[in-house]
């Protein structure tokens, strides 16, 4: 419905100018592209940024934690997102965004470490390749489409390899996270000297961290410096944004919601900053694991298993959860703990690129993820 | 904390992966005076101090011509930003080290005719590009590249003993000189030579005020007084450096030495200054013509006669009158002792140990201040081996362990200057010349450590894909790992975040 749509609007266009079309067609195909991909650090929680309400085991495996979804809005008869995620949202409503739950990359234990490196190379198993997807992905794309940038001091794992890329850091030297201040704090509790020293410098800072500081405001300046950096005439087309803080062992429900707060923000920012190019833009946001589905005796969530991975932008077929959803009862349970994964996030994330820059999905598959055997394309996830 | 761990973090620099304690630990210490390298190449490719103080030269006269042109006052910048006093470390606050700063960026455009605080400004920025920032990254990667880190870290502590401070004009280009060419050298001597080329550093001269001292009963002083009763004020003995040596230097402070003393020894003094940073009639007359920023002794600045110091007189003449003086200074028992607490306070914690700074003590009146004599009896030490930590790490020391834990072999030329500012402990910048402590006091605050623990993030963060910190931390500290630290860092949520926890634990604030 939708591509038939474009078809019949870009043949008004050829009637209506028809001197020009050959050069306006050329121009039309070749708009550049956008694309950047979000990598939340840390393992954020599939089940408690889209939740799945509508599973009879929802409220009795999840506890309080379900009622930051009770006035949540409903994607469909089973999800409901969560009501930080405003932005987000909005973009739903306008079929600019959708997830895809129960999914995950084909680790399978629970080291961030590992996990991440998994998340970022493509591989199967941690280590195994030395450079990341994002960096082959650059390699299949023509001309300035293959400009890359890290918005980091230095380049993240997914974004090296061969195809030479650029790092920007915001200017000024970026406060330590919450969540280290917080492993500090932990980790100096046995310290007499360093806790007391620390309990006071705690006690004198205002907290912050890149996503959820300052009410999101540091986290919309993000997002718009990427769109300042992506929509430049010679700038990047091609952008990685990290994430950091999601590891929610404890009081899961505030430090989750400040989180989404701010990754809501920086969305919101990229989007403004774009204007008219976020129409061609396709952003992945996705985690290297996700969390245990009962939630543990601090209010918080351990190391898991499936999560759930967004895409947003103008350029996604969006409005809709793809899911082939595997439940939460005990039984349903990966290794009677997880969300069990139904979904290869390596699938996901190469079908949408496939569409995003019109390759052969077999062939931006054995770029991105050389080693996956078998994936399950998914055609509808961008517009075309 | 074990006997390997200890020698590598106690004694050394911290450990840089691979490295390893094979066998005695304290054979390992010893090794290190062999393979110690007094100019390695980062260093030896500088700029001597003769091609700094050249530059020194041409903005001092650069300065004169300018009072003469607009028939001021004499007015001498550098006079502002002189030693005042004991500043702590911790209370010079950021701002302060920032207006301080040698790499100072312009204020305004500058236009002829300078004005002579434009003028300061244009001279520190070249001075502190050039040199200073060469200087701190040579510095830093011998610190982090050289074979003997035991021997490094010596380095480190003779320069902050006898401490310039580069936030006084004239010795932002040559501080680092100072270390490489009177310190370096003698860190493995007696510690009469190591002293002797201490006081007749450029950098020492001009920031102790002894390159402007005259003798009042001089030629020079005669002359001014005959000629130009109204200069004769400005020109004159000044004790700076004189008392300093004594009160800092060798003896300490309040050991018996009265003002009378220092009067005498700074007479003595008198004559030991500077080459080459006057120009024409001027160096002509006070007999300071010379290559510029070499030592010289210029006789007709030197007060002539006996002079009695601590109840001895000493009549040498010229230049060896002070020598006798700084000779017997040496190795005076106040010296040993002053000198030795200060050693030990480094190696065997805050509190030194009153035993085995007896023991020193009485090795350095045996030997004649023979420094590896001194050195050996620390090393052979049971108070340096106990096994819980007895230091807190300076920011200096902190910022080396780190960069060597990660594996740094290079640096940014500006990098170490930045993160030394940033911590609160400028390189050769104390701004007094007693240094900076070495006391876990003046380091331990709560502003302090939250700045590691930025700095750390960010360190990691350009070190995080090329190391694991679940690997690299018990190769650090060798059978010393807490199960804490080991813990913190296997449950980080990256593999950056790993590497900061690592930076930051309690094993790493600590040697």
């Amino acid at each position: 419905m939708i591509s038939r749509r474009s078809f019949v609007t870009a043949a008004g266009g050829v009637a209506l100018v028809a001197g020009f079309a050959p050069q306006m067609l050329f121009a039309r195909a070749l708009t550049e592209r956008r694309f950047v991909f979000i990598i939340q650090r840390g393992a954020a929680d599939g089940l408690h940024t889209l939740a799945p309400v509508g599973d009879p085991a929802y409220a009795s495996q999840r506890g309080n934690f379900a009622e930051d979804f009770a006035a949540a809005p409903r994607l469909d008869s089973m999800f409901a997102l969560h009501p930080a995620l405003t932005t987000v949202y909005g973009l739903f409503q306008a079929k600019q965004a959708s997830f895809v739950h129960a999914v995950a990359s084909p680790y399978r234990d629970r080291s961030h470490f590992d996990g991440q490196n998994v998340l970022e190379t493509g591989g199967t198993s941690a280590y195994q390749l030395k450079d990341g997807w994002l960096n082959r992905m650059l390699g299949l794309l023509p001309g300035t489409q293959g400009k890359g940038i890290a918005l980091a001091a230095t380049v993240p794992m997914a974004l090296r390899g061969k195809v030479e890329v650029a790092s920007y850091a915001p200017s000024g030297l970026p406060d330590a996270s919450d969540d280290l201040m917080a492993r500090v704090s932990s980790l100096y509790t046995g310290d007499a000297q360093l806790h007391a020293i620390w309990e006071q410098a705690m006690s004198t800072r205002t907290l912050t961290s890149d996503l959820a500081s300052d009410n999101g405001r540091n986290a919309a300046a993000t997002g718009a410096l990427a769109a300042r950096l992506l929509a430049a005439p010679d700038g990047a087309r091609v952008a990685m944004i990290e994430t950091n803080g999601w590891d929610t062992h404890a009081q899961q429900r505030g430090r989750l919601a400040n989180q989404l707060k701010g990754l809501d923000a920086l969305i919101g920012g990229l989007k403004t900053g774009l204007g008219p190019l976020w129409a061609d833009t396709l952003v992945v946001v996705a985690t290297e694991f996700g969390r245990t589905v009962r939630v543990n005796g601090t209010q918080g969530t351990d190391h898991g298993t499936a999560s759930v991975a967004m895409l947003l932008g103008g350029a996604v077929n969006g409005g809709k959860v793809n899911a082939d959803w595997p439940g939460l009862a005990d039984a349903a349970l990966y290794e009677n703990r997880d969300l069990k994964p139904t979904i290869g996030l390596d699938a996901v994330i190469g079908s949408a690129v496939a569409a995003h820059y019109d390759i052969l999905p077999n062939r931006a598959m054995a770029a991105l993820f050389p080693d996956v055997r078998q994936a399950r394309f998914m055609n509808d996830l961008v517009r075309v | 904390m074990s006997a390997a761990s200890i020698a590598l973090n106690r004694f050394g620099l911290g450990a840089r992966p691979g490295d390893r304690v094979d066998g005695d630990p304290k054979r390992w210490l010893l090794a290190q005076f062999d393979a110690y390298d007094p100019r390695p190449a980062a260093i030896a490719s500088l700029p001597p101090s003769a091609t700094i103080a050249r530059d020194l030269a041409d903005y001092l006269e650069q300065a004169r011509q300018l009072r003469r042109a607009n028939g001021a006052q004499p007015q001498q910048p550098e006079q502002r930003r002189g030693p005042v006093g004991y500043v702590a470390p911790q209370a010079m606050a950021a701002g302060d080290a920032m207006t301080a700063q040698p790499a100072m960026p312009a204020q305004s455009a500058a236009k002829p005719p300078l004005s002579a605080a434009e003028q300061a400004r244009a001279f520190a920025r070249k001075q502190g590009r050039e040199y200073y920032g060469g200087a701190v990254a040579a510095r830093s990667l011998a610190a982090l590249n050289g074979p003997s880190p035991f021997v490094e870290r010596l380095v480190h502590f003779w320069s902050n003993h006898f401490a310039v401070s580069a936030d006084k004009l004239t010795v932002v280009g040559l501080a680092g000189a100072f270390e490489f060419e009177a310190i370096r050298p003698h860190v493995l001597g007696n510690f009469g030579d190591l002293l002797g080329a201490v006081e007749r550093h450029p950098a020492m001269l001009l920031y102790l005020d002894q390159a402007q001292s005259v003798g009042p009963n001089s030629v020079a002083g005669q002359f001014v007084a005959r000629r130009r009763p109204g200069q004769a004020g400005k020109l004159g003995l000044n004790e700076n450096l004189a008392r300093e040596i004594m009160e800092l230097h060798t003896l300490g402070v309040r050991t018996g030495y009265s003002q009378a003393d220092v009067t005498e020894f700074a007479r003595a003094m008198t004559g030991w200054t500077v080459a080459g940073l006057n120009e024409g009639t001027r160096a002509r007359f006070a007999g300071t013509e010379g290559t510029p920023g070499a030592f010289i002794f210029a006789d007709r600045l030197h007060e002539p006669g006996v002079r009695t110091i601590l109840g001895k007189n000493y009549d040498q003449a010229g230049e060896k009158q002070a020598a006798a003086v700084l000779s017997d200074l040496a190795t005076s028992p106040a010296t040993a002792r002053h000198v030795s607490t200060k050693l030990a306070r480094h190696f065997a914690g805050d509190e030194p140990p009153p035993a085995l700074v007896a023991r020193m003590e009485a090795t350095w009146l045996k030997t004649g201040g023979h420094l590896p004599s001194v050195y050996r009896v620390l090393i052979d030490a049971p108070e340096c081996w106990v096994e819980v930590p007895v230091k807190f790490k300076s920011p200096w020391e902190w910022s080396v362990s780190s960069l060597r834990a990660l594996g740094t072999r290079e640096l940014q030329p500006q990098a170490m200057v930045g993160l030394l500012r940033e911590l609160g402990q400028p390189v050769w910048q104390p701004g007094s010349p007693a240094g900076y402590d070495d006391i876990a006091a003046s380091w331990v605050a709560p502003d302090a450590v939250l700045r590691r623990v930025e700095a750390a993030q960010r360190l990691a963060s350009r070190a995080r894909d090329t190391i694991d910190a679940r690997q690299r931390a018990p190769e650090l500290f060798p059978a010393a790992l807490s199960s804490a630290t080991a813990q913190a860092i296997a449950r980080a949520e990256s593999p950056g975040q790993g590497v900061a926890l690592m930076l930051v634990a309690p094993e790493f604030m600590r040697r």
